[in-house]
C-alpha cells in the first residue's frame, strides 16, 4: 500500500509513534516496554490533544486507547483520518466488549491488541500495522468470525458481507493462538499471503453494511 | 416470538390480571380490555365472563427481575385507576336505568365524554396525577395556570350540566353538546401538555435506573476491587500470588462489566469460559479463552468440556508455557474446541499405556460420547489439543 518504500520490519526505519491513553502510568509503562524498537514521538491523553499532537507531530502509527475522555477512540479516528488519512492507527485497549473493538476497527484502525499483550509482540505489532498490514488479536479474530457467521440476513454485497474459507480458515487459526508465522505453515501458505487474507477481512469488516456490523453485539446469537 | 400465552397477569394487574393477561395475549392496550369488560359488565355478561376467565386461566410465571423500574411497578394495583373503573361503571349502569336504553344518542355522547375523561386521567402517571390535583395554584408556572384554568372549566361545565339536566331534561342536549364542544377544546389544548409530562416521566425514570447502577458499581468496585488491592499490598513479598489475585480480579471484573448474566449451566460458550477460570486459578498460568457462537449445553458437550479441562490441566501443569489458548466454535452441527500451549511438547508415542491423563481423560471420554479428540504435539513445538463433538439438535 501507498507509494512509501519504507518497511519497517526490514529494519530500514524505527516507526515514529504517538501514544493516546488516559492513564498517564500505561503511557509511561508502553514507552518504557517498547524501549528502542519504536521513537515515541508524542503522548495524548484525551481526544482534542490526541487531534492535535498527531496533526503535528504527523506519526507513522498512533496507538490509541479505545475509552479515552471526549468522545473515545473512535472519535479520534473520525477527525485524524479526515485530514490525514496515511497516518495509520492499532487499537490498545482492555475492554472486552464486541461492540468497542469492532466499532474502533471500523472506525479505521488496522489492528486491535489487549493491553495484556507483552512488550516484544506489542512491537511486532505496531511494525506490522506501520508497515500497511492488518493486526488481529485472537480474540478480534473470533469476534469477527462471530460477526461474518450470522447467517439470518442475505448479504447485500456478497463481495463485501462473507468471508472467503480461506480467510475463514486463517482466521480461525489465529483465534486458536496462531501466530501469522504459524498459520502459515499449517496452511502451506506464504507469510504474505496470510498478511494479505487479514488485510482483506479488515477490509470487509470496515466496508461492509451488514447490521449485525453497525450493532453488534447486543446479545450473542445462539447458533 | 409466538404470540404469548393467555394467563392471568401479575405485572400491571388491576383486579384479578384477566385484562392485562388477555391484552398481553392480544398484544393491545389493557386499557380497552378494561373499557370492554366493563361495558359488558354493565349488561352482566362482562361480570361472568370475567369471574369464569380468572378461575381459569393460569397465572402468569414472574420471573425474578432486578430492573428498578419493574419492581417499582409491580408494588401494588393502582388504586386510582381502579377507582376510575368502578366510577365509569356506576355511571355507564345509572345512565341506562336514566335513558332505559342504548338507542340514545345523548347516552352515547356522555359515554364518550366519560371515556375521553378516562384516558386522558390514564396518561398521567400517579406522583403527577398528585401534583395536579394539589398544587396548582402554589406553583405558578403557565403549566400550573393552565391546570387551574382547565379545572375550573372542567368544574363549571359539570355544574352546568347538572343544572340544566335538574330543570329540563329535554332542553338539557343543546347545553350538554355545549359542553361536550368545551371538552373537547380542553382535551386538545392540554394534549402537549400531558405528553410533556410523559416525556418528563421516562426521563425521570432513566435517571433513577442510572443511579441505581451507579451505586452498584461503587458497591461492586468496595467490595471486590479495594478487597484485593489491600491482600495484594499484604502479600507484597509473593509475586506469584500477587499475579493469582490480580488475575482474579480482573477476570471478575471483566465478567461483571462485559457479559451479559448467562447461566454457565445452560450454555456453551460461558461454561467454557468458567472451566478455563477454574483451571488458571488452580495452577496459576493465565489461559486466554476465545469463542464463536453459541450453543445449549447437552451430555456430549458436558464431556467436551471435561476433556477441555484436562487439556488446560496438562497444560498448565507440564508444559512450561507462559499462557494458554483455549479457542472454542459452535458450528451447524459441532462444537470445537482447541487448547493451545506454546511449551516443551513431549512426544506422544512415548506416554505409557497406563498414564490416565491424556488417554482416559481426553481420548478415550471423547470416543465415549461420540466425539474425537487429536493431539499435535512434538518436542519443543507446543502442544495443541483438538476436540470435536456433534451438536444433539433439537428439533
Amino acid at each position: 500500500m501507498g507509494e512509501e518504500s519504507t518497511t519497517f520490519s526490514d529494519g530500514d526505519a524505527i516507526p515514529r509513534v504517538v501514544i493516546v491513553d488516559d492513564h498517564r502510568l500505561f503511557r509511561s509503562g508502553v514507552r518504557g516496554e517498547l524501549g528502542d524498537t519504536v521513537e515515541v514521538i508524542g503522548e495524548a491523553g484525551d481526544v482534542d490533544s490526541a487531534v492535535h499532537v498527531i496533526g503535528e507531530a504527523q506519526p507513522d502509527l498512533v496507538l490509541l486507547d479505545v475509552h479515552l475522555p471526549g468522545g473515545g477512540g473512535v472519535e479520534v479516528l473520525r477527525r485524524v483520518l479526515a485530514k490525514h488519512p496515511q497516518i495509520r492507527f492499532l487499537a490498545l485497549s482492555v475492554s472486552d466488549a464486541a461492540e468497542d473493538v469492532i466499532g474502533v476497527v471500523r472506525g479505521g484502525a488496522r489492528g486491535y491488541v489487549t493491553k495484556t499483550i507483552s512488550g516484544k509482540d506489542l512491537a511486532n505489532a505496531i511494525v506490522r500495522v506501520a508497515d500497511g498490514d492488518a493486526v488481529f488479536s485472537p480474540r478480534l479474530a473470533g469476534f469477527v468470525l462471530d460477526a461474518f457467521s450470522a447467517t439470518d440476513a442475505p448479504p447485500v454485497d456478497p463481495e463485501l458481507d462473507r468471508l472467503t474459507q480461506r480467510e475463514r480458515e486463517v482466521l480461525r487459526h489465529i483465534a486458536r493462538g496462531y501466530a501469522y508465522k504459524e498459520v502459515a505453515k499449517e496452511l502451506f501458505i506464504s507469510v504474505k499471503t496470510v498478511e494479505t487474507h487479514v488485510s482483506s477481512v479488515l477490509r470487509k469488516l470496515q466496508l461492509s453494511n451488514r447490521h449485525e456490523l453497525s450493532r453488534w453485539a447486543t446479545a450473542r446469537r445462539l447458533v | 416470538m409466538g404470540t404469548p400465552r393467555l394467563t392471568r397477569a401479575v405485572d400491571g394487574r388491576l383486579l384479578g390480571g384477566v385484562a392485562a393477561g388477555v391484552a398481553e395475549h392480544l398484544r393491545i392496550d389493557p386499557v380497552v380490555v378494561r373499557l370492554a369488560f366493563m361495558a359488558l359488565g354493565v349488561g352482566g355478561i362482562g361480570v361472568a365472563v370475567y369471574a369464569a376467565l380468572y378461575f381459569l386461566l393460569p397465572v402468569q410465571e414472574v420471573e425474578e427481575n432486578p430492573d428498578p423500574a419493574t419492581e417499582n411497578r409491580r408494588k401494588g394495583r393502582d388504586l386510582s385507576q381502579i377507582i376510575a373503573y368502578v366510577g365509569l361503571a356506576t355511571a355507564l349502569a345509572a345512565l341506562f336505568l336514566v335513558f332505559g336504553g342504548v338507542f340514545d344518542p345523548l347516552l352515547w355522547f356522555i359515554v364518550f365524554g366519560a371515556l375521553g375523561a378516562t384516558i386522558l386521567w390514564q396518561q398521567a402517571n400517579p406522583a403527577q396525577r398528585d401534583e395536579w390535583m394539589t398544587s396548582t395554584v402554589s406553583r405558578a408556572g403557565p403549566k400550573g395556570l393552565m391546570r387551574t384554568g382547565a379545572g375550573v372549566l372542567l368544574i363549571v361545565t359539570g355544574v352546568i350540566g347538572f343544572m340544566v339536566f335538574q330543570q329540563q331534561l329535554q332542553d338539557a342536549r343543546a347545553g350538554l353538546s355545549f359542553a361536550f364542544t368545551l371538552l373537547a377544546g380542553i382535551s386538545l389544548v392540554a394534549a402537549p401538555w400531558i405528553i410533556g409530562l410523559v416525556r418528563d416521566r421516562d426521563a425521570e425514570r432513566r435517571e433513577r435506573i442510572r443511579n441505581a447502577e451507579r451505586a452498584e458499581l461503587a458497591a461492586h468496585i468496595h467490595d471486590s476491587v479495594l478487597h484485593t488491592l489491600t491482600l495484594i499490598q499484604r502479600r507484597a513479598e509473593d509475586p506469584r500470588e500477587v499475579q493469582r489475585l490480580a488475575r482474579v480480579q480482573e477476570r471478575a471484573l471483566r465478567s461483571w462489566l462485559y457479559q451479559r448474566p448467562a447461566d454457565a449451566e445452560t450454555t456453551v460458550s460461558p461454561a467454557l469460559e468458567r472451566v478455563a477460570a477454574e483451571v488458571e486459578e488452580e495452577h496459576g498460568v493465565p489461559i486466554e479463552v476465545v469463542c464463536v457462537g453459541d450453543c445449549p449445553m447437552d451430555d456430549g458437550l458436558g464431556a467436551l468440556l471435561r476433556a477441555a479441562r484436562e487439556a488446560m490441566v496438562n497444560a498448565s501443569k507440564y508444559a512450561g508455557s507462559d499462557t494458554l489458548s483455549v479457542f472454542g466454535e459452535v458450528e451447524e452441527k459441532e462444537v470445537l474446541v482447541f487448547v493451545r500451549d506454546r511449551g516443551a511438547g513431549f512426544d506422544l508415542d512415548a506416554i505409557p499405556e497406563d498414564r490416565m491423563g491424556v488417554r482416559g481423560s481426553i481420548l478415550g471420554r471423547m470416543d465415549r460420547h461420540g466425539g474425537s479428540a487429536r493431539i499435535r504435539t512434538e518436542p519443543g513445538e507446543g502442544t495443541e489439543v483438538q476436540l470435536r463433538m456433534p451438536r444433539i439438535l433439537d428439533l
